[in-house]
Parts: C-alpha cells; sequence; structure tokens
C-alpha cells in the first residue's frame, strides 16, 4: 500500500475527513505502518496513550479488564481508529485491544499528531467540530438512555 | 572549624612557619653582604684604595675576629692578590652571592607555595568532608553551586596567602622598625615625627579599610548567589522556556549584575582612596623632614650631614610600610572570606566522623527489628509529617506502608531525622549506628534517584563501594608514586585511601570476585526488568573488532544460527537480510548499491556530487535516467510534504533526503524541470536530483518508485561499484561480507547482518528478545551486557530514560545483601502493570535466591497486599491501621 492509499483510507475516518489532502499525507508520512499477527494486543489498558490507530486490514477486539477476567465491548475493524482520545488528552488507556486476524494499521504517534495541530489551526478547529458533534451525540444518547426512567425535577 | 584564619594557619603549619622564618633570617646574611660588595670593588680594586703600588698586593678571604682582652685572632690569612687578582676575586664572589640570593628566593618561595597548596588542599577537603556529613534538613537550605563556588573559588586565595601569613610581617616590620630605629638615632625630633605619622597611617587606614571589608563580604555574597542563580538557569531551562520567562531571567541576572557591579565599583574607589591618603601620609613625612629640618638647620640647631641621613634613612621606610599595609589588606581580605565560608560549613549537628569511619570488615547482620519508636517528623515549615508514629518490622518480614507511608519510610532510610522519638535496629538508634553498619544492612530506594555520572556499571555497583578492600601493590614509578600520594595526603590533613584499589564488597552481593558478580547479579537485572535495557544499549554500542576478536568471530558465527531460529520460528519476514545477489528492500538504495556502509558521512556527500567515479558509472551501469526520474519524483514529493512547515520543525528529523534549508533549492529545480524540460536542466541540478535517490527505501516512505527491474539493475551495479572504486574512495565505505565484523557497525547490525523489517509493529523488540535467547545459548550474553555496562549514563544519569533510573536504583539496593530493604514507591516512572510485575519479580528474585529479608515498601496499589504479611495503613500522619494481611479479608474493599 503506498502513501497515496493511506491517504484514501485516512480520509474515509470521520475524524480526519474534513481535513485538506496535503495535510492527510503529511500525516501519513510521518505515521509508521505496523502489522500484527492474530492474538497481539496492540495496547494495554491502563498504559499511557502514545499513539492512536487507523485499521488498515484486519480486526481487532476491544477489552475491559474486568474481576471475572478480560471482557469484549466491541469489535473493530478496517477504516476505523482505536486509542485516539489518548492522543488527545493524556488520559491512561481506558480498554486493552486485541487483534482477532492478522492486522495492518497505521500508527500516528501522539506527538505528531499534537505537532500537526499547532501548526496548522484549520486542522485543530476541524477536529474540534468533529469531537463536538460526538459530545452532542453522545449527550442526546445520555438523556434518551435517561429520559423514560428519571423524570426531569426541575 | 576555627573561626580565626590566622590561628588555623598557625595550628595547622607551625612547624613549617617557624622554619621558613629560619630560611628567611639565614637569606639575609648574603642578602646584606651583597649590598656592601659594589662599593668594595669600585673603591679597592677600580678605585685603587689600598693597591699604593702596581705591585701592591691585598689579602683576599681573609678571616679574623676581634675580641675584647684576646686582641684580633687570625683564623686564616687569606691570599695576597694583586689588583686585577682583587678585581676578578670580587666580581666572582659577587655573582655566586647572586646565586645563592637567588638560591634561597626560590627556595623560600617554592616552599611557600607549598605551604599554601597543601593548607588549601587541606580546607578544601574539610569542607568536603563537612558536606558529607551535613544533616539531611541543612541541603533543603543550601544551594549545591553555592556550595561548590564556596569549596572551589572562594577559599582559592586563602592558599596564596598561607606562605606569607607570618614570614611577611615580620620581615617587613623589621625592616621598617630598623629603619625608624635608625632615623631616631640621627634625630630625635625628626624621628619622633616619622613615627608620629607611621602611628597616624597605623590608625587611620585601618579603619577606612572597614568600609573596604564590608564591601568585600557584599562581593563573595553577591558573587555566591550569581552562581547560586546561573547553575539554576541550566537546571530549570525547560521551566523557563516553557513558561517564557527568560526575560524575567535576563532581568534578574542583569540586576545582579548591576549590584555586582556597584559594589565592585564602591571598592575599587575606596580601594584607591585608601591608597592616596597612605600615599600622601608617606610623602608627607619628607616635607616635614624638609620645612622643620631645613629650618633647624638653617637655625643651626641641627647639623646639615645629619639631616641628609635623616632624609636618606626614610627612604628605606615607606617600602616596607607599604609592602606592610598591603599585607595587611591581604589579611583582612582572606579573613573575610574564610570566616564567610566557615560560616556556611559550621553546622550544629554534623555527623560524628565515627558515624562515617572506614570499615574494610564485612558488617554484622543486624539482629533485632527495625522500629520507629514514638517517632514524629515536621518539616520546615512546621506541619507535622509524621506524628508520634510506632511501629516495629521483625526481620524477615514483609511490610506493606499505604496511605503515606512515605515519610516513615525516609525515617528508616535516615534521609529525614525525627523531631522526637527514634529509629532503632535491635534497641540501638541508626542515627548513632556507624554508616557501615547501616549503610551496609539497610538499603533504601525511592524514586527520588540520583545517578552518578560515569559508566552504567558503576552506578549499577555503586553500592558495594563500601571501603577499599584490596591493598594494591604498585611496582617501580607507580610505587613511588603511590608512596608520594601517601605522604602528601598526610601532610595536609586528607585519607589516603586508594581510590584505584577496588572498593566492590563481592562478598555481599554473593559473589566470590569480578569473574562471577555478573552472574550473581544478573536475578536482580531480571527482576527490575533492567537487563532488556541494559541489553538494548549493549547491542547498540560499537566495539573494536581487533580488541575483541574472540567476541566478534562468535558474532558472525551467530549470524547463520539467526537465520535458522527465525526460519523455525517462522518469523523469516522479520529481518531481510543482506545477500550479495538480492536486493534488500528495508536497506536505502546507496546501501543496496554499494553493498556496505558508509564511514564518513561528510566525505561521501562530497564525493557524490564532485567525484568523477560517480558522474560515469551510473551511466555505464544504465541507471542514470531511471535515478533522475526517480529522484525528481522524491523531490515532488517531500516539496510537498515539507514545503509548508517551518524550517526549525521536528518533522525534519524524519526527513532523510534534504534538510529544511535545501527544499527552497529543490523547489527551483523543479520549476526549471517544468517549464524547461527534463533535458534541459544543468548537469549540477541534475546530480542534486539523482543523489535523493541514494536514501530512498520503499517500505519507509511508500512513494511507489522502486519495481523489480531498477532492484535487479541496482543489484547488478554492485559488482561495478566494488571493482571499479578507486582507491581515493575505498577508505571510506566498508563492504558487507557475510563472514566479517562490520567494524562500524553496532553489535545488533552485525548479529542481524540485515535490516528489521518496517512493518512488523513491535518488530525490533522481538528481534531482540530472540537476539537474547542467541546470546544465552552461544554463551556470549554476558559478555554482551559486559559492554552495557560501559555505556556512559551522562550528567545526573540523563542519558537513561526516569524509568531506567528508577529501574537501576533498586537494582542497586537489591543487589545488596541487606537484612532490610526499605522501598519508598521506588517505581513511579513505570506503568502501573510493570510495577506490579517488578513489586511480584522482587519476591520472586529474594525467594529464589534464599534470602529472607524484612521488606517495607511504600505502595499505592492494592492490588500487590496478597505479597505481604502485614499491611500498616497511614493518615494525615498519624497510623491508623497496622494488621496481618490475612486478618482483613475486608481490606481491598476498604481501600477501593
Amino acid at each position: 500500500m503506498l502513501l497515496k492509499d493511506e491517504v484514501e483510507m485516512l480520509r474515509r475516518i470521520t475524524l480526519f475527513s474534513g481535513l485538506p489532502p496535503a495535510k492527510l499525507k503529511l500525516l501519513a508520512f510521518t505515521s509508521d505502518r505496523v502489522m500484527y499477527s492474530a492474538g497481539e494486543a496492540l495496547f494495554y489498558q491502563g498504559d499511557i496513550g502514545d499513539a492512536a490507530y487507523v485499521i488498515l486490514s484486519g480486526k481487532a477486539e476491544v477489552l475491559i479488564n474486568t474481576a471475572g477476567g478480560p471482557f469484549k465491548i466491541a469489535e473493530v475493524e478496517q477504516n476505523s481508529i482505536v486509542g485516539e482520545i489518548a492522543i488527545l488528552c493524556n488520559t491512561p488507556r481506558t480498554a486493552t485491544v486485541r487483534t482477532s486476524t492478522p492486522l495492518e494499521a497505521l500508527r500516528i504517534r501522539k506527538d505528531d499528531f499534537l505537532k500537526l495541530l499547532a501548526d496548522f489551526p484549520e486542522m485543530a478547529v476541524e477536529i474540534m467540530r468533529v469531537l463536538a458533534d460526538r459530545l452532542a451525540q453522545t449527550t442526546a444518547e445520555l438523556s434518551e438512555a435517561r429520559g423514560p426512567r428519571e423524570p426531569v425535577d426541575a | 572549624m576555627e573561626p580565626r584564619l590566622s590561628r588555623y594557619i598557625w595550628t595547622h603549619t607551625r612547624k613549617d612557619q617557624l622554619w621558613i622564618l629560619v630560611v628567611v633570617a639565614l637569606s639575609m646574611i648574603p642578602y646584606f653582604l651583597s649590598f656592601d660588595l659594589p662599593k668594595q670593588i669600585v673603591n679597592g680594586p677600580i678605585q685603587g684604595d689600598g693597591f699604593d703600588s702596581p705591585e701592591a698586593t691585598q689579602a683576599f678571604l681573609s678571616i679574623s675576629f676581634d675580641l675584647p682582652y684576646l686582641g684580633t685572632i687570625n683564623v686564616f690569612d687569606g691570599f695576597q692578590l694583586g689588583r686585577e687578582g682583587m678585581l676578578l676575586a670580587l666580581s666572582l664572589v659577587f655573582l655566586a652571592l647572586v646565586v645563592v640570593n637567588g638560591l634561597f628566593k626560590f627556595y623560600i618561595n617554592t616552599f611557600k607555595g607549598r605551604l599554601g597548596e597543601r593548607l588549601l588542599r587541606r580546607i578544601r577537603f574539610e569542607l568536603v568532608d563537612r558536606v558529607l556529613r551535613f544533616p539531611p534538613s541543612h541541603f533543603k537550605r543550601v544551594k549545591p553551586a553555592e556550595i561548590a563556588t564556596m569549596i572551589k573559588d572562594e577559599v582559592e586565595p586563602l592558599g596564596g596567602f598561607t606562605g606569607d601569613a607570618f614570614v611577611s610581617p615580620a620581615l617587613l616590620g623589621g625592616q621598617a622598625l630598623t629603619a625608624l630605629v635608625f632615623i631616631l638615632l640621627q634625630s630625635f625630633w625628626l624621628g619622633l615625627i616619622a613615627t608620629l605619622i607611621v602611628a597616624v597611617q597605623a590608625i587611620i587606614i585601618p579603619r577606612m579599610r572597614k568600609r573596604l571589608l564590608v564591601l568585600g563580604r557584599e562581593r563573595q555574597l553577591t558573587a555566591r548567589e550569581l552562581s547560586g542563580r546561573v547553575s539554576e538557569i541550566v537546571d530549570g531551562i525547560g521551566a523557563i522556556r516553557g513558561h517564557d520567562t527568560s526575560n524575567y531571567e535576563r532581568a534578574d541576572i542583569a540586576a545582579r549584575l548591576g549590584r555586582i557591579f556597584k559594589i565592585r565599583y564602591d571598592l575599587y574607589q575606596w580601594k584607591f582612596l585608601v591608597k592616596f591618603i597612605n600615599n600622601f601620609l608617606a610623602q608627607v613625612t619628607p616635607f616635614l623632614f624638609y620645612a622643620i629640618g631645613g629650618y633647624f638647620a638653617l637655625q643651626g640647631r641641627l647639623d646639615i650631614g645629619q639631616l641628609v641621613a635623616v632624609i636618606g634613612a626614610y627612604k628605606d621606610l615607606p617600602g616596607p610600610l607599604k609592602e606592610l599595609i598591603d599585607w595587611d589588606q591581604a589579611r583582612q581580605d582572606v579573613q573575610v572570606k574564610y570566616a564567610q565560608v566557615v560560616e556556611q560549613f559550621s553546622v550544629d549537628t554534623l555527623l560524628d566522623p565515627k558515624v562515617q569511619a572506614v570499615a574494610t570488615a564485612a558488617a554484622v547482620p543486624l539482629a533485632g527489628p527495625l522500629a520507629a519508636v514514638n517517632v514524629t517528623v515536621i518539616d520546615d515549615g512546621g506541619s507535622t509529617l509524621l506524628d508520634h508514629v510506632s511501629l516495629q518490622v521483625q526481620p524477615g518480614e514483609k511490610l506493606a506502608l499505604m496511605g503515606g507511608g512515605e515519610v516513615l519510610a525516609e525515617a528508616f532510610g535516615r534521609l529525614v531525622w525525627p523531631a522526637s522519638g527514634k529509629v532503632v535496629v535491635g534497641g540501638q538508634d541508626i542515627l548513632e549506628m556507624p554508616e557501615s553498619v547501616t549503610g551496609r544492612r539497610i538499603a533504601y530506594a525511592s524514586s527520588d534517584v540520583y545517578v552518578f555520572q560515569g559508566s552504567l556499571g558503576d552506578n549499577i555497583l555503586y553500592g558495594l563501594k563500601h571501603a577499599p578492600l584490596t591493598d594494591l601493590v604498585y611496582e617501580g614509578e607507580r610505587a613511588s608514586h603511590r608512596k608520594w600520594e601517601v605522604t602528601e595526603a598526610r601532610l595536609a590533613g586528607n585519607p589516603h585511601l586508594d581510590v584505584e584499589s577496588d572498593w566492590i564488597d563481592y562478598q555481599s552481593a554473593g559473589a566470590n570476585g569480578p569473574d562471577d558478580l555478573l552472574v550473581q547479579i544478573r536475578p536482580v537485572l531480571d527482576a527490575v526488568l533492567l537487563t532488556n535495557d541494559v541489553m538494548a544499549l549493549a547491542v547498540r554500542s560499537t566495539i573494536d573488532p581487533h580488541r575483541h576478536a574472540e567476541f566478534a568471530a562468535g558474532i558472525v558465527e551467530m549470524r547463520s544460527a539467526l537465520r535458522q531460529r527465525l526460519e523455525t520460528e517462522k518469523l523469516s519476514d522479520l529481518v531481510v537480510f543482506f545477500e550479495p545477489g538480492t536486493y534488500n528492500v528495508e536497506a536505502t538504495i546507496g546501501e543496496n548499491m554499494l553493498f556496505g556502509t558508509i564511514t564518513d558521512q561528510a566525505m561521501w556527500a562530497d564525493a557524490l556530487e564532485h567525484h568523477p567515479f560517480f558522474k560515469t558509472i551510473l551511466q555505464r551501469v544504465g541507471l542514470r535516467d531511471t535515478f533522475y526520474e526517480m529522484g525528481i519524483e522524491i523531490a515532488e514529493n517531500v516539496v510537498e510534504l515539507f514545503r509548508d512547515l517551518p524550517p526549525d520543525h521536528p518533522f525534519f528529523q524524519q526527513l532523510t533526503f534534504m534538510t529544511a534549508e535545501e527544499i527552497p533549492v529543490y523547489e527551483v529545480i523543479l520549476q526549471k524541470v517544468r517549464t524547461k524540460g527534463k533535458g534541459e536542466v544543468s548537469e549540477d541540478d541534475q546530480i542534486k536530483v539523482i543523489r535523493l535517490c541514494f536514501d530512498y527505501i520503499e517500505p519507509r516512505h511508500r512513494f511507489g518508485l522502486l519495481t523489480d527491474e531498477v532492484m535487479a539493475k541496482i543489484v547488478a551495479a554492485r559488482r561495478e561499484f566494488d571493482e571499479g572504486l578507486p582507491a581515493d574512495l575505498a577508505g571510506m565505505i566498508e563492504h558487507y561480507r557475510p563472514n566479517r565484523f562490520i567494524a562500524s557497525g553496532s553489535i545488533i547490525d552485525n548479529v542481524l547482518f540485515g535490516r528489521i523489517g518496517h512493518k512488523h509493529a513491535d518488530g525490533s523488540e522481538k528481534i531482540r528478545a530472540i537476539v537474547r535467547d542467541l546470546f544465552e545459548a552461544g554463551g556470549l550474553y554476558n559478555e554482551v551486557l559486559a559492554f552495557g555496562f560501559d555505556f556512559n549514563v551522562g550528567a545526573g544519569g540523563k542519558r537513561l530514560t526516569a524509568a531506567q533510573r528508577q529501574k537501576l536504583d533498586l537494582a542497586r539496593a537489591l543487589i545488596r545483601n541487606c537484612d532490610y530493604y526499605i522501598f519508598n514507591q521506588p517505581l513511579l516512572a513505570l506503568d502501573q502493570r510493570v510495577q506490579e510485575q517488578v513489586v511480584r519479580n522482587v519476591f520472586a528474585m529474594l525467594d529464589q535466591s534464599g534470602r529472607d529479608p524484612a521488606i517495607v515498601w511504600v505502595l499505592a496499589n492494592p492490588a500487590l497486599t496478597d505479597l505481604f504479611d502485614r499491611v500498616a495503613q497511614f493518615e494525615n500522619g498519624r497510623l491508623v491501621n497496622d494488621a496481618n494481611v490475612d486478618e482483613r479479608p475486608d481490606y481491598k474493599e476498604m481501600a477501593s
């Protein structure tokens, strides 16, 4: 897969879809292409995150640690991004991601990503927009989930 | 310390001072003889006094004494010499006196110099010795740079002064007194005037000096503060730049320098004012002689000859007097400096020297329990950090401290001293026990690590260097040098412990000697997960294959073993090996073409552009046009990617093709290509474009330029490059040979003899693990590890990561066989998961080695309490709960 294919891939991720192609190319260039075999962990819950992963091919499971051992909460595949929260803020990983098939991913390092945002404010605005969308959606989902059970007090 | 410098000097150099006084007195004899001699030469042989006839002779070197009652006694009649003979003889005596005087001067000066240097050495050592014995609280008040300045610079003038401390006043005072007495003998009244003026000088000048002393003290303090601030700037550069406070720092420094300037300028003004008054008073005396003496002479009350004699004698007075005053100035100056320094180092609660006495015998294991008895710790601000805590740790017990046990751990580690109560071992206060017991049988590690500049190995073994354990026997020149070292050290009051001796206490690491030390400490390094870090440093180091020929051969042999191993594990795609007949996609095009590595990058870059060999060879192998096309593609991609970035952007570190400054150059070339066509660009520009290809790696840059056909051509060109390479270029390329060690490559490069595939996540991690395994199998592991021990950790260990430093600190505590291990959150820089693993490893390691020491571990993670016998819970400095683990099933819920 060539640089220009990766750019195409990045464009399909909501977080990056609004960015200009030249910047996506730079993002792809500074990122590493990595390959995992089945059953390998991309990262572990609790570790400090240093990179996000765009899955180019293959599948992975998102697991969280519970008292009864790891518990699978989701599955991710091609064209999705994992670990992106960690490259935006300094939180430990909230889950473990383990591959279930051989997997190819683009590793976007936190430092590089933040550098890009700092240098190209238009990129930061675009990211902000996506995050705000997500927040709005989460808020909506939350109130929907609460709504029927707890009537609003005030 | 003795607060008065003169007494300090007298106490330590009394004998030498007396000796030098005697020598100075002796040196006066030839000195005065040489004064008289010129007169004798001129009057005698030259003017002819006593040589009345040409044949007349005189006795030379006759020795006779005039004694009362006995008359003249002739010891030696002397030689009878004529006029020329006498001239020659006397001139030779003059020459001899010159030599003797010179030798005396030489001896006196070197003696005084040695005296001063010895005293300087003594005082510097004493100061450092005090630093080593400061109580812990004192270190919070002093700045390291200020201490260093005091020891290094501020006491320096003391050495220079020491030699003159007693000799100068004796000598100069004697001279001045003689002159004064002589004047008094000539004329009582004029003598009285001279004495009066001298007295005025002696009273006024020291008073004026008082101000000088105050200024001198200020100068010293401000300069010391300046050096403290400068070191703060260096240490805190990150914070300064991060907060854009550099201009605040500039203002602060400028203000300080202004103050220093003002003090120094004031000092000059006063100094020269004092000098002016001094000179004035000195010149007033002759004025009074001329005026009053002259008046008396006119009146006839004083005879003119006397007046001339008095004025003549006065000539000898100001010189010594001035020097005496200068000496006094120097004395007060160094006294102030000395007092200032001593004040800083005078701390009431210094450790007793006995506590730190050298002990070469192995420390006996501690018998009793380690206990805090009613310990209260109060910090500088007066808040209570530990409130009447009593806690006992039995030998072999594993105790976890939670919820703020850090201060107790520090008290156990003697890092803080209790304000009341005490920490005892078997009933004895640990602060009164010799450090040769507490420092060897109790180990302490925290996350606040200090790593010394030097090799990694030195730092790992640092905790074993308590005393010189071997008596080195030197031979020949080294032996006499060692003897000199010992005598000199004694004379300057320094210890003469041999720093070259083997200080490592192998026994306490469970080893018998240097040979099996590594084997013994390996489990410790493994337990704290430091081995892989050391290995990583080791395999990245380059070695001299000639010095380690056997090792290098072993490494080369490993190459095939590695291949087999990768094949059996089905990991062959992890490494792309260098094969003489195939293209290595993970290596640069340049590397593939040369099939070797470049040892001199600067020369290579130059040759690439200017050497005729490169101009023709590409043409010959039919790659020139391909490379030109590829170069243009690369240039276009790079320019597109990097055009908008500022030149100092960190992304440029990932750009191997060109520097940020070159981007506009290539933009211009691309512009030309577009407008004029590819062929019309100048030869130089074309070479610039072609040059780009040499750094291209397809899987890394992913521009999609390499085809199979191009790769085949490049491989075919290898032979041309190898055989056609002109002699002047041969030196900068080291060719790859499957059976030869690459001297310019690291150990790992040599084992791999290839490149790690780019795509594999943690590919280098995986390969390193395999290589480590192979080292183990081939019996090379410890040898490689030893190369890692040579790694220089840099100032303060800055070349290691924080996590590595903390692991190192934990390892250096664990290496020593102790009765108590105090671990004060030693692994904060590590991920939670890894911390947990290390704690478990350490317990398992101690278990396996058969050691059963007591462990006090300050924990943040309740999940680990199952490893411990007992958990002590703290809250606001008080011990609130202390129970055995199995008695507290509800503990985990309580903590979470």
